[in-house]
């Protein structure tokens, strides 16, 4: 392989691995706060994409996608009132399944409301034959949009669950709800809040990559294993882990695509899935003292 | 005992109610039951849902008009969610409750081999809307399907491709029955029209990107690329290879006949060479052509119905209805054998994929020339001309 080859797969996987990362952030969210992973993360991503094709056709495209935010942001927490809060003894499995559910009934609504037609957003900047050139090597302007995307997401979350008190309140809530509760603070909300700021984040991550990949109503389940993969690797609930570990394993599928045979790397994302599940729990940048805490 | 009295008076009255509507349906000739499954949801349903509409609109249309030799036809449409596992189960299902005469579907060609056994062992007629060449190859004596064969989409391609100087390829194919019996047809035909495959590659029918496996395709120097899917890969696979700089011609298979892929590829499409059947450029055929009458009506008709372009795979379940229809006629029965038997001698029917001319060992009854290379030109399909 020469140089601008080899860059080119770094390009590929940096395409894949900047949407598993957008999509891996959103389940951090939920889980900072209540410990549970939302499997209708995925739909979320959809919903959000689909809202803002919907709304292009009758505003320009950054208003479409700030309309679709906060209509995603308000079904995020609809759907909290109406289907998590009223579970009674709520364990983290119970709502984990609860979430399956979930997603299943988002996915039929929304094969009603579009039908099972391919969709996508146009592209930010120039057209789906636009490329940047690096080093001999081509990527398509919308990667950096993803990517751009997902860092200003995660430079805003980071501080927000280390430094403000909303933010260290709703991580509170996962450690301990009961005492995040005597402390008053209100733990209800807090989770309400994770969801709604999560389906906000999703939506705004399937509008960015909806020109990549396009959309369409039963897209929501692929990215979502992918991106809970993602988050899992880096280390749950660590967004700025989740970025790095999505573009690393972009990457390394890019490269196994390069060696082998394509169907190989969908198995190699999963065999390295188990080891890191075996090996390290706690994910790459995880610290493993956390992980020993939640066992307990 | 009022209570008990008011009880029995109930069942009464709908035991008679029963009765009036018995005596009442039995007036009519009963109805024709067909069974269609199609791939409405899921991955495919880019086949499914035009293929269901259209039997349903089509069948409409024969019921208004009288029925076929006087009897209506029930139509009982089934979503396989394009899953093999499912179509396998509605089958079981249409062929055991329902007792159908025939079934019409499925829409690709994995669902379709699920079943084909299931129907061939009940001498159940299946009509199928898939591709893949497997379904009549060998010939099952109950089995039949409507689109033309993906070996001569491969041989009018290789045409094509020889008349341009081009001899050194790329193959992709998505990872689903469809794809591979394409990529295994390319393999077998390139050796024959002296062309050489230099890599062959299958995605995953779901795949969101295809820059990775175009970027090994293009370290192999081909000198063209074929991409053979039914997936929404169709639209991004144009767009890839513009963005990595892979300008080299693309051709793609008889599944690209849906102008929404060209327009999900945007202005990366122009120029994609691809062989389909005459739907989607009926106006711009010749006047003298035996299909364009046909074919402009069925496209007026589902594009006034249904508010949306209309595409060759609605088309094949328009070509399954109408071959079922003409093999009823003949056999002036609905004896599953005698439908069979007549549907195996039909000639010269024209239909949206081509004409047919049915044989004891030709179930599928299209040839090469039910092809028309098009292209992609300012985002519309018109005839491709050498």
């Amino acid at each position: 392989m020469n140089l601008p080859q080899v860059v080119q797969y770094c390009f590929a996987g940096v395409t894949v691995g900047s949407i598993y990362a957008i999509v891996a952030i959103g389940f951090n969210i939920i889980y900072n706060t209540t410990g549970i992973i939302n499997f209708a993360q995925g739909e979320f991503l959809i919903v959000g994409a689909m809202l803002a094709i919907s709304f292009n056709h009758f505003v320009p495209l950054p208003v479409a996608i700030f309309l679709a935010v906060v209509v995603t942001t308000i079904i995020g927490g609809l759907v909290e009132i109406v289907f998590i809060r009223q579970v009674r003894n709520a364990s983290v499995l119970r709502l984990i399944v609860i979430t399956i559910g979930i997603s299943i009934l988002m996915r039929e609504a929304m094969l009603h409301i579009w039908d099972e037609k391919v969709r996508s957003l146009p592209y930010f900047t120039g057209t789906g034959i636009s490329t940047v050139t690096i080093l001999g090597a081509h990527i398509s302007p919308q990667v950096l949009w993803v990517l751009g995307v997902s860092a200003i997401i995660v430079m805003g979350l980071t501080p927000f669950f280390r430094f403000t008190l909303t933010g260290r309140a709703m991580r509170a809530c996962a450690d301990d709800r009961m005492a995040a509760r005597l402390c008053g603070i209100n733990d209800r909300w807090m989770v309400t809040l994770s969801f709604m700021l999560s389906a906000g984040i999703g939506a705004l991550a399937g509008c960015v990559i909806s020109p990549v990949t396009q959309t369409q109503y039963d897209m929501g389940a692929p990215l979502a294993i992918k991106g809970f993969t993602v988050a899992f690797l880096g280390g749950l609930g660590n967004s700025m882990a989740a970025v790095a570990a999505g573009l690393m394993l972009g990457l390394v599928e890019a490269f196994v695509m390069s060696q082998f045979d394509v169907a190989y790397k969908e198995a190699v994302s999963i065999v390295i899935l188990l080891l890191i599940l075996v090996f390290r729990p706690s994910g790459l940048f995880g610290k493993r003292e956390i992980a020993a805490m939640r066992a307990l | 005992m009022g209570k008990q009295l008011v009880k029995v008076i109930g069942i009464l009255i709908v035991a008679l109610a029963l009765c009036v509507s018995v005596v009442a349906k039995a007036a009519d000739a009963p109805a024709i039951k067909v069974g269609a499954i199609f791939a409405i949801t899921g991955p495919a349903s880019f086949l499914g849902a035009p293929e269901a509409k259209t039997a349903e609109m089509l069948v409409e249309k024969i019921n208004k008009e009288g029925g076929v030799n006087g009897q209506k036809i029930e139509l009982i449409v089934k979503d396989s969610g394009t899953k093999p596992e499912n179509a396998i189960s509605l089958a079981k299902q249409l062929i055991e409750e329902d007792k159908v005469l025939a079934i019409i579907g499925p829409s690709t060609s994995g669902e379709t081999m699920a079943i084909k056994n299931i129907c061939q062992e009940s001498k159940t007629i299946l009509i199928s809307c898939a591709a893949a060449e497997d379904i009549v190859n060998p010939v099952a004596n109950y089995v039949f399907k409507t689109p033309q064969k993906d070996s001569d989409a491969v041989r009018r391609i290789f045409q094509v491709m020889k008349a341009k100087g081009i001899s050194k390829i790329g193959v992709i194919t998505s990872n689903d029955g469809f794809g591979m019996a394409g990529g295994k047809q390319l393999a077998n035909l390139a050796n024959l029209a002296g062309i050489t495959i230099a890599i062959s590659e299958a995605y995953d029918s779901k795949e969101t990107d295809l820059t990775g496996v175009l970027t090994k395709v293009k370290g192999q120097d081909v000198n063209a690329v074929v991409n053979w899917t039914v997936t929404p890969a169709q639209g991004m696979v144009a767009k890839n290879m513009k963005q990595i700089g892979l300008d080299v011609p693309l051709f793609q298979s008889h599944g690209y006949g849906n102008i929404k892929y060209v327009q999900a590829g945007g202005e990366a499409a122009n120029g994609t060479i691809f062989p389909c059947g005459r739907l989607l450029i009926a106006d711009q055929l010749p006047g003298n052509n035996p299909q364009k009458k046909l074919l402009l009506g069925y496209k007026e008709d589902y594009e006034s119905r249904y508010k949306e372009d209309a595409s060759t795979f609605g088309g094949h379940a328009y070509d399954a209805v109408l071959i079922l229809v003409e093999g009823i006629k003949k056999a002036k029965s609905t004896d599953k054998e005698k439908v069979r038997d007549a549907i195996e001698n039909i000639k010269g029917l024209v239909g949206t994929a081509g004409i047919f001319n049915f044989s004891s060992q030709d179930h599928n009854g299209l040839g090469m020339d039910a092809f028309e290379m098009l292209t992609v030109k300012d985002g519309k399909f018109v005839i491709y001309k050498n």
